[in-house]
């Protein structure tokens, strides 16, 4: 089947897409967007995470035919030249190591600060728990969602 | 002015690319006419495979190839320590999720849907399951030619059959751990000249070339390897996994091959942390000094021997811990059962006896009335004390002071009532009522590199230049990054070593000789001395161009080198070890030890035992650190794992079959679970080592497990001598 798609505000199509294929597979493997990442494919790790018509969701449980019309937001769509606070804040702060969970936590932590400016740490922690990492042990994730709130709030 | 030097914390080559999505992990990988490769694993832990038809797969639109063990085109056999496992099972198979076969097809659904057309006919046997029962019997069912006994160690130390005024003794058991790196085992093999380039995700190129050729019939000039982006490690990728059969797929195509496991397949690909039954008995005075330590230490290392051997080796020499003890007498055991194979993780053969023996020093302090950590710090080692294998220790070993200071650290505040700092938290099951909290120590040596006598040297090799009118210099070498920060410290030294600015790093690849392992804590240590070494050739050079041995400034390297070009290609190697006496087990095994100390503070809902870690600190020494930050971040991920350990994670075996192979099922810490930590990095330099560096990613994991087991226990008075330990434990025991 064709696919028809809006991704990063680019309208897309795929073709011969297998009606079994998830909208995270097109994005990898039919439109060159290897951004968000396949850890789990079962919705348990949050790696796959993307905006679908401005809501978060694990791209691996969305059937590739849902996204049909749809907008799709990617990790690879949130830097213009310059990068977004909240994927400068993960760099400066050290929160990335392996970095193969951080496309999905910089989804969760940007669309965290599209609805709550400054939230706190217990905010931030509900917030993020549906992404796993395991090479950072989440502390420096914590200081770059703190960094990245504070800076877009004007703080710093 | 040079930044971004030694010691400093400079930000990581390759962090914009990956908060882009841009950085090309292995399983990104694509080329306009490559197939997808699938594996074919078996279903049962032990049976005689009687016949595989490939020919109803074969036939279906879209594949273009089934390989079995008779397509293996060199040798089918590899392993890290014993050759003994095949690429392709032919007559046997010994684990659930053995490889049987392979299919290469058009689309990845193609290629599952082929492996289902596969018929494979099996007798099946009942499995060979228990570890000790093993180790007693080993002629007794054997899965291999030699028996099913891996390695048998004992180390005696002053009199083993020493007496003492207070005796303790436990049985401690620790279940199978999971690597769980995110970047599931991928691969792109490409058919070239004759040979195949691999581009992969692994945690040692050269090991995996050198096994990949023999089991494709290649020279290895014929078998090139290059690294992609890699998802985490923690000794996971250093056993082969798609390496072999992505390769065989692409040879016999003639296309690009790629392979990519889901989560599902990567819980079956790749081993695990070995399980193990511990029976220890600590005797001491009864002012509290340790006069003996008497233990039995059982591994079971599954299928395939992998890296089972080290562990029983690491397993026995660190077993007594960072401690002062006169006599003892320690067995260990590895050997082969039909549960899934298991080798390299984190921390490797140190976790199981830590666990152990910190459980031990808390009963001792109990039957003693004395502080735990007032006990751990009475019996701490130091530098001139003497090992269980007789190995005086050469080095600072300031064990006392990181439990000092792991003490002194503030501790949290009392347990509150807001309900998502309780256990359960926004499960809203308390309100505080049954909850009950507790603190508790953890301390481990850790052995840095390769030891019992190998040269796991490294390679580096390092240009300089001048373009457009600034000096560049291009570190070379084949040692992975695996996120732990490998590339930023290899820039860094070379900064600091050259007095050069701007550092390239060359892709990594066997293009340059060998750097080792990214594993047991080394390649800071190992990788980083051989880039010192080779940016002090190129600096010698550079000063005889200059005619002289002053340091020279970035201005004056660009005027003295012009349109020269200096490349230097060096080696590091440690300091020599020496195998364990195989009576007795004394001999200085090892090249340096690691230290860390952890104290846990945790609430526990009694009635439903649910646990929250509420506050984890820790104090380690690094030597020196290159890169202060990423320390902190090896800490705190570290710290994370072995949290894990303590309280969730177990690939829960029955039958010899995994149950929970999934995130579902296999738990990992989340944001929620893992608390906040306060961190002492202390520096006491390593006289024998570049820099005075010290091994750094392990300790942490290690020391964080008993921490929180002693907790909960001082939590709840419970003996709990099984980690993870959960809630059924609790509530069931109390």
């Amino acid at each position: 089947m064709r696919v028809n798609v809006t991704v990063n505000g680019v309208q897309r199509e795929a073709d011969d897409v297998w009606p079994g294929e998830s909208l995270l597979y097109v994005l990898r493997e039919r439109l060159g967007l290897p951004g968000s990442k396949n850890a789990c494919e079962q919705g348990e790790c949050g790696s796959c995470t993307v905006y679908l018509d401005d809501v978060p969701v694990c791209s691996c449980l969305v059937a590739a035919g849902q996204a049909e019309g749809r907008e799709v937001r990617t990790v690879e769509g949130l830097a213009s030249d310059e990068l977004h606070p909240v994927q400068q804040a993960f760099v400066d702060k050290g929160a990335v190591q392996c970095g193969f969970c951080t496309p999905g936590l910089i989804v969760a932590a940007h669309d965290l600060l599209e609805r709550t400016a400054e939230p706190t740490d217990a905010e931030i922690r509900e917030a993020l728990a549906g992404n796993l990492c395991r090479c950072t042990g989440y502390e420096k994730i914590m200081d770059a969602v703190r960094a990245a709130a504070a800076k877009k709030a004007g703080v710093v | 002015m040079i930044t971004g030097g030694i010691g400093e914390s400079p930000l990581r080559p390759d962090g914009s690319l990956k908060v882009r999505g841009q950085y090309a992990y292995a399983s990104d990988l694509w080329l306009e006419n490559m197939l997808w490769g699938a594996t074919l694993r078996s279903p049962h832990p032990s049976a005689r495979i009687l016949s595989i038809d490939t020919s109803a797969a074969l036939a279906m639109p879209g594949v273009h190839t089934v390989l079995t063990y008779k397509d293996v085109p060199g040798e089918n056999v590899y392993g890290l320590k014993f050759q003994d496992t095949p690429v392709l099972a032919e007559e046997i198979v010994r684990y659930q999720g053995e490889p049987v076969a392979l299919v290469a097809a058009e689309h990845p659904e193609t290629a599952r849907q082929a492996l289902k057309a596969i018929k494979v006919e099996y007798e099946v046997f009942d499995p060979l399951l228990d570890c000790e029962l093993v180790a007693h019997s080993p002629e007794v069912s054997p899965l291999h030619p030699g028996g099913n006994l891996v390695r048998y160690q004992r180390i005696v130390k002053g009199d083993p059959d020493a007496t003492a005024d207070v005796v303790v003794s436990g049985v401690y058991e620790i279940g199978m751990q999971d690597q769980a790196f995110l970047g599931p085992e991928s691969g792109l093999a490409i058919p070239e000249d004759d040979g195949v380039h691999l581009l992969l995700a692994t945690q040692w190129l050269h090991v995996d070339q050198k096994q990949a050729a023999k089991a494709l019939g290649l020279p290895v000039s014929k078998v090139k390897l290059t690294m992609s982006g890699v998802g985490g490690a923690f000794g996971g990728r250093e056993d082969l996994s798609i390496q072999v059969h992505a390769c065989m797929l692409a040879l016999r195509t003639q296309r690009p091959v790629k392979m990519a496991y889901n989560r599902l397949e990567s819980f079956f690909g790749h081993v695990h942390r070995h399980p193990a039954k511990m029976y220890y008995e600590h005797g001491a005075t009864s002012e509290g000094d340790l006069v003996y330590v008497r233990a039995r230490l059982y591994f079971d290392g599954g299928a395939y021997a992998s890296k089972t051997p080290v562990v029983v080796g690491n397993g026995t020499t660190l077993s007594v811990g960072p401690y002062n003890v006169p006599h003892a007498h320690i067995e260990g055991w590895g050997v082969y059962t039909n549960n899934p194979p298991c080798g390299a993780m984190r921390g490797l053969g140190a976790v199981q006896p830590t666990y152990a023996y910190e459980s031990q020093m808390d009963k001792l302090a109990a039957a003693l009335g004395m502080d735990p950590a007032d006990l751990r710090i009475r019996n701490a080692m130091s530098e001139g004390s003497t090992t269980v294998t007789g190995q005086v220790v050469d080095f600072p070993a300031p064990v006392a002071e990181l439990l000092q200071r792991v003490k002194d650290m503030p501790l949290p505040d009392a347990s509150t009532s807001n309900i998502l700092q309780l256990p359960g938290g926004a499960s809203n099951t308390t309100h505080g009522e049954g909850v009950v909290r507790g603190i508790g120590y953890g301390v481990t040596i850790k052995n840095i590199s390769y030891a019992e006598g190998l040269d796991d040297y490294s390679t580096a090799r390092v240009r300089l230049e001048v373009i457009d009118g600034e000096p560049v210099a291009t570190v070379h070498t084949a040692a992975a990054e695996v996120g732990q920060g490998l590339n930023t410290v290899q820039q860094q030294i070379a900064r600091s070593e050259l007095g050069v600015q701007q550092v390239i790093l060359h892709s990594t690849d066997t293009d340059v000789g060998d750097a080792g392992s990214s594993s047991a804590s080394r390649q800071t240590y190992i990788t980083g001395g051989a880039v010192r070494n080779a940016c002090r050739a190129v600096r010698a050079k550079l000063q005889e161009m200059a005619g002289t041995s002053e340091e020279l400034t970035s201005q004056q390297i660009a005027a003295v080198l012009g349109s020269a070009v200096i490349e230097e290609t060096r080696e590091y190697h440690h300091r020599r070890t020496y195998p364990l006496d195989p009576e007795n087990g004394q001999g200085n095994a090892h090249v340096q030890y690691g230290f860390s100390a952890h104290r846990a503070v945790v609430d526990v809902d009694t009635e439903l035992g649910l646990v929250k870690v509420v506050q984890l600190d820790c104090a380690q020494d690094v030597g020196k650190a290159i890169n202060p930050e990423a320390v902190i971040g090896q800490i705190q991920g570290g710290s994370a794992q072995g949290l894990g350990l303590a309280v969730m994670e177990e690939i829960q075996v029955a039958d010899g079959k995994i149950r929970n192979p999934s995130f579902t099922d296999y738990l990992i810490p989340t944001i929620l679970d893992m608390p906040p930590m306060n961190i002492d990095v202390i520096e006491r330099p390593d006289p024998h080592s570049p820099y005075g560096v010290r091994g750094v990613g392990e300790p942490p994991t290690i020391s964080a497990t008993p921490a929180i087991a002693n907790a909960i226990r001082a939590a709840t008075g419970l003996e709990l001598p099984r980690v993870p330990i959960r809630p059924e434990h609790i509530v069931e025991e109390h």
